[in-house]
């Protein structure tokens, strides 16, 4: 990468993501390995308090999916980031993160075993002094969530592919949370989770790092 | 002080609330008189009108919330809270949280993936974030509720009707819902995601959504605690509604003790989802109690 790479962070499958990206930074997620769901929540970095909110942000663009121009919003409404380039086209707004407890329900109690994004944000989330009340409903870049005309939603096989990222624009200084989802009962990983990669580029250079879109 | 108030001061005799003792009169002569509609009846059973709830069932909540306004109660396992759209145009946003371990709430996520379905309606539950039932939807005249958009913030209202803060004439939900989580000790950052009751959105194929409004003055909807409950509830316009006018009317409240959803009531089997979701419950209430 340029010298305006601020980091560049492979994510290992299954494991958990968090950095700071500053006010005009650019953060990329690319989906190394194709159709690897990424669980994601922002926090203001001057005020924890003030968390992405799916519900605002889907209200406020009246749609489901995000892609390129979608603004990324807080539980009061504010922009905290910019979607600027999109390879994969839709991405979820409404699905949450995977957890032991709600596996228990989706499959049975032997899935309680498995590893689960609530498990990666809640032992990341510590090292912001992020608990439990801090979780809220999450984005998962490249999962695929349709919702039938009767309501029936579900993840289905992913839009993505190995190498599409997507990418956003801090619009004020946030911690970041990435949970590389390590689900393996549905589709959301391929049912194999492989590794991402995280980067933070400076202001002026990331915009030509979000592919075709 | 303006002329009259001094002209007042000089002649107490005229004032009711002059003295001590025409203050304390004052005030206690104010509730055999009043008429307000919007209100809570304590003792419950004292509501008024006694026809629109199961016969021989105590009531432990009566409420009439105006448009704008909020209501919150702690409820046993069991507990039934009925919802009525009186004019058709209340809408409820709702949080839900187990009552004494509120770090456990309502997950809309979780509620609508685990179940397979967005909309919600007679026979949903209402799931936590730690893989248990809530609570369950007993009865749906409505068909018109929401998942997806949550409750109005007080930016978003300032932008739609130039304020948006409690003491405005037109408060959000999300304000609102602060002021009831602040009088159970809790924090802005304890509110989960909200449902929306008795107004309706829909999403076409491609994600966009689509406000369908209400289904009408009287619609119910009925809540059973399968949980000990903390309820929290504000009466305010959906953020989809198109109306330029802070449009939400009267919400009432009534709230009776039954019991929570057994292995032998047809809901406990209705899909896997749903037994496991109760069973997770029943379990966690056994041990503990
Ligand atoms: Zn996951």
């Amino acid at each position: 990468m340029s010298a305006e790479t601020v980091s560049e962070t492979v994510v290992p499958a299954r494991a958990p993501w968090s950095g700071l990206v500053r006010a005009g930074q650019f953060l990329s997620i690319v989906d190394l390995g194709g159709n690897q769901a990424v669980d994601f929540l922002l926090y203001d970095a001057a005020d924890t308090d003030l968390r992405y909110s799916a519900q605002n942000t889907v209200a406020a663009a009246g749609a489901l999916f995000l892609t390129t121009g979608s603004v990324l919003r807080d539980v009061e409404h504010r922009p905290m980031a910019t979607v600027t380039a999109d390879d994969c086209g839709r991405h979820d707004t409404i699905g949450g993160a995977c957890s032991k407890e709600s596996n228990t329900l989706r499959y049975g109690h032997q899935a309680w075993g498995q590893h689960a994004c609530v498990e990666n944000f809640l032992h990341e989330g510590a090292r912001w002094g992020l608990g439990k009340r801090d979780l809220t409903g999450n984005v998962n870049w490249f999962m695929n969530v349709p919702v039938e005309d009767d309501g029936c939603l579900g993840i289905v096989d992913g839009l993505s592919a190995p190498g599409l990222q997507v990418t956003m624009r801090a619009e004020r200084d946030l911690i970041a949370l990435i949970s590389n989802c390590p689900q393996i009962n549905n589709p959301c990983n391929a049912f194999d989770p492989t590794p991402v990669k995280a980067v933070v580029t400076a202001a002026d250079r990331a915009t030509e790092g979000g592919g075709r879109a | 002080m303006t002329g009259s108030a001094s002209a007042q001061a000089d002649t107490p005799e005229d004032s009711a609330t002059a003295t001590t003792y025409a203050a304390r009169d004052h005030a206690r002569a104010q509730e055999s008189a009043a008429t307000v509609a919007d209100r809570s009846w304590v003792p419950a059973d004292t509501f008024p009108d006694t026809t629109d709830h199961p016969e021989g069932q105590r009531l432990v909540w009566a409420e009439t919330v105006a448009g704008g306004g909020y209501a919150h109660k702690v409820l046993a396992p069991g507990a039934v809270v009925e919802l009525t759209d009186l004019e058709g145009e209340s809408c409820a946003q709702l949080a839900l949280f187990w009552a004494g371990r509120p770090w456990e709430r309502l997950c809309v996520a979780d509620t609508v993936k685990v179940q397979w379905n967005a909309y919600l309606g007679a026979g949903a539950l209402l799931l936590s974030d730690q893989g248990r039932a809530l609570a369950s939807l007993d009865l749906d005249e409505s068909g018109r509720h929401d998942t997806f958009c949550g409750a109005a913030t007080a930016e978003q209202n300032r932008e739609r009707f130039g304020d948006g803060e409690p003491w405005s004439a037109t408060p959000a939900a999300r304000e609102l819902l602060k002021l009831a989580a602040a009088k159970n000790d809790l924090a802005p950052r304890d509110l989960p995601p909200t449902v929306s009751l008795f107004k309706g959105v829909k999403a076409d194929p491609d994600g966009r959504l689509r406000w369908t409004g209400g289904a009408g003055a009287g619609a119910r909807v009925r809540i059973r605690a399968e949980a000990p409950l903390l309820v929290m509830l504000a009466n305010t316009p959906h953020p989809l509604d198109p109306r330029e006018d802070y449009t939400v009317s009267s919400l009432r409240v009534l709230a009776w003790k039954d019991r929570p959803t057994a292995p032998d009531d047809p809901l406990w089997e209705s899909t896997p989802e749903i037994r496991r979701a109760l069973s997770n419950t029943a379990e966690f209430l056994g041990a503990a109690a």
